[in-house]
């Protein structure tokens, strides 16, 4: 009976976990189904199976050139995250493991800053941006992305820390490891789990970010944020055509996020059960 | 292997010089069927100046205004040329922020740019930027319908005989609305429409002394006109529809008359996109015999801004684009319909384009019919047929976009609406120091 019990829970959670699964992935799903309609079809109201036309691919494929944006896609997302990490692991670890007074207020500063509306400040980083000859450049937005990705890496990368037992780091030292020593041989293997799931997020995050991205690109940087841009229309039908501009652009990172979920998971379920 | 790499050494040294030598001009655009069209035969402009390299970067259309206001204001310089509307010439030209077009060629007939056009795209007599493409907006409406309807429309219809019309046309038990317009919020969106058929009322936005007018009973008889009629023949929803909505609710049929841009002309005529290509009819925007019609003007125009290092390839890129030379070319590649309309008078004299686009006649009267700095029955201090030519009103537009939205969708009467746009309205001219 108690086994009965056990599969019939089991039961409703795996259903529910379904539910909520589909619930958050049906707009990704109807914009994969979407772009495979015509685009009278896709204006004409909800509908779950398309005519099965790629004429909207044909179109964008036609329209613009994909790999160029692809390219500085990968560029930017992952370099503005290897750039963050370098940053963040010293800036967590000093966090984690020699905590003074102020290190929460700190913490909380850092993670205030993404509270500011961006478009608050776009003016003055353009202006910094003009000045530099950083428009259009992807060192630029590299660094862009990095900065408004930092706090959030420094809190995830601080929380991973806070994880492993000080002791470890202080046997380390009792038998003679240098500062670096610790960090490269005794800390970094420990929160490998984290780093990896912290770089996984950023990449998410640097992929999508679309407001940076798409002001402070005309041509050379433009990612594939203004790739999807290009193809809204005030005077025509373009649902279509959108819906596979976006299929095509989310379309590597969905890969990469499937291929890594066990990683990502566990990054970011790291400690939060013992 | 060493001779390989020193040719391949050579080769790209080579190339990077013959990049360097050519003169690169960015120009920044919408993602319309005219736009496009032009990307695709850049080469003709290309090949005769080999030293003028194009990128083109596509945006959303408020994105692309946003950017290229933050290029602008900042002088960046990202921009060579860029694709503005009729609402910022004038604003842009008078901060100085765009160059006067004064060497687009011996050939390029400035006098042939319809005067209502060149009008909205000057300043004390200097053209600021050059017509990609224009338009105004009429009436489109189903002829077999409104035979059905035992009725006949006019070339120039009164309000009262769109309401009647609609009434009669409307049968929804087969899905067919007497009559689709614009609902969705925005200054571009349901406020060109209205604003537009406001002036048809006697209407206007403010007074010669920047005063609001929308407590005035004009305006209460153009909005409680236009929520009656909708409401009682317009489609379910529709105060979320704009122009691509109704655009998709007319080609498939479900609307008997269709009051919008004159560009919708060959979407609706289009046999691969309409279900109703061949049962199109049209007509002026109506009006109530006081002298002005519901229709606006509008041009999509290319305009060199003043921070830009590449002036001369810029212009030189902007007279090939709206020349009659270019005209010519889209004809021979694509046919006379395709021809972006709406900017040369030449265009609507050429018997070609008048057999290829039935509505050509119409949409020139519409085009005629509109007069941005005479906009209005009553004296306004403001340029402009839908929208109000100063700074504050791409903000205000949309807030009172929002609130007429908001009446049609039955959330609050025709009177609230009127009395918080009021208060919006006067609110935004103190701010703006146009009134104290």
């Amino acid at each position: 009976m108690a086994r009965a019990v056990t599969t019939q829970h089991k039961t409703i959670a795996t259903a529910a976990a379904w539910i909520v699964a589909l619930l958050i992935f049906f707009p990704i799903l109807y914009t994969i189904i979407t772009s495979f309609k015509s685009e009278q079809e896709a204006i004409q109201g909800f509908a779950l199976i398309p005519s099965g036309t790629t004429e909207s691919y044909a179109e964008v494929q036609a329209q613009s050139g994909y790999f160029k944006f692809f390219l500085n896609s990968v560029i930017l997302s992952v370099g503005s995250t290897l750039l963050a990490i370098l940053i963040a692991v010293p800036a967590a670890w000093s966090m984690a493991f020699s905590p003074t007074k102020r290190t929460k207020d700190i913490l909380m500063w850092m993670l205030s800053t993404k509270m500011m509306p961006a478009v608050a400040v776009l003016f003055p980083i353009y202006l910094i941006f003009r000045d530099t000859g950083l428009l259009d450049s992807r060192i630029g937005l590299t660094v862009m992305l990095m900065l408004i990705n930092l706090p959030i890496v420094v809190w995830m990368l601080y929380t991973y820390f806070r994880e492993i037992p000080g002791e470890i780091l202080e046997a380390a030292r009792m038998d003679g490891a240098s500062l670096w020593n610790e960090i490269i041989y005794v800390l970094t293997p420990m929160a490998v789990p984290g780093i990896a799931s912290t770089m996984l997020l950023n990449i998410i995050l640097a992929w999508n970010e679309a407001f940076w991205t798409i002001r402070l690109t005309t041509t050379d940087a433009a990612p594939l944020t203004a790739f999807i841009s290009s193809f809204s229309s005030p005077q025509g039908l373009f649902w279509a055509k959108l819906s596979a501009a976006s299929t095509l652009a989310i379309a590597p990172i969905l890969i990469m996020g499937w291929f890594s979920q066990k990683q990502l998971v566990r990054g970011l379920t790291f400690g939060a059960v013992k | 292997m060493k001779l390989r790499t020193l040719t391949l050494g050579l080769l790209s040294a080579s190339a990077l010089a013959f990049a360097a030598h050519a003169e690169s001009i960015t120009i920044a655009t919408v993602n319309n069927g005219d736009m496009v069209r032009m990307q695709k035969l850049t080469d003709d402009f290309t090949k005769a100046n080999p030293d003028i390299q194009l990128n083109w970067v596509t945006l959303e259309e408020n994105v692309l205004r946003e950017r290229v206001t933050t290029d602008i204001a900042t002088k960046g310089g990202q921009y060579d040329v860029m694709t503005i509307g009729t609402y910022e010439v004038p604003i842009w030209a008078k901060q100085s922020w765009l160059l006067p077009l004064d060497k687009l060629g011996d050939d390029y007939d400035v006098k042939d740019i319809i005067p209502a056009i060149a009008g909205g795209l000057s300043v004390d007599g200097k053209l600021y930027a050059a017509p990609f493409y224009g338009e105004s907006s009429f009436v489109m409406y189903r002829k077999d319908l409104m035979e059905k309807a035992g009725l006949k429309m006019p070339d120039a219809p009164t309000w009262d005989f769109i309401k009647q019309a609609a009434d009669k046309m409307t049968d929804r038990a087969n899905g067919v609305n007497g009559v689709c317009l614009r609902g969705k919020a925005g200054w571009g969106e349901n406020m060109a429409f209205l604003t537009a058929m406001s002036n048809s009322f006697g209407a206007r936005w403010f007074d010669e002394n920047w005063k609001p007018q929308f407590d005035q009973p004009e305006w209460k008889k153009t909005l409680q006109f236009y929520v009656d009629l909708m409401k009682a023949d317009g489609p379910e929803g529709a105060s979320s529809n704009g122009f691509n909505e109704n655009l998709a609710l007319f080609q498939q049929g479900k609307c008997g008359m269709w009051i919008d841009a004159t560009v919708a002309a060959s979407f609706v005529s289009d046999p691969k996109a309409s279900k109703v290509a061949d049962k199109v009819g049209y007509a002026l925007a109506p009006d109530n015999g006081l002298g002005k019609r519901g229709n606006w003007l509008w041009a999509w125009s290319l305009a060199v801004p003043a921070g830009t290092k590449k002036a001369d390839a810029a212009e030189k890129f902007v007279s090939w684009a709206t020349s009659k030379h270019y005209a010519e070319l889209v004809a021979s590649k694509e046919g006379w319909a395709n021809v972006p309309p709406g900017t040369r008078s030449s265009l609507y004299a050429n018997a070609e384009y008048q057999k290829a686009a039935p509505f050509a006649k119409m949409t020139l009267d519409s085009i005629n019919a509109a007069d941005p700095t005479h906009p209005t029955v009553k004296p306004v201090p403001y340029v402009g047929v839908q929208f109000v030519a100063i700074p504050e009103f791409q903000g205000l537009g949309t807030t009172v976009g929002q609130l007429f939205s908001a009446a049609l969708a039955g959330q609050s009467s025709v009177d609230d609406a009127l009395k918080q746009a009021q208060d919006a309205a006067t609110a935004a001219m103190t701010e703006g120091g146009y009134i104290k």
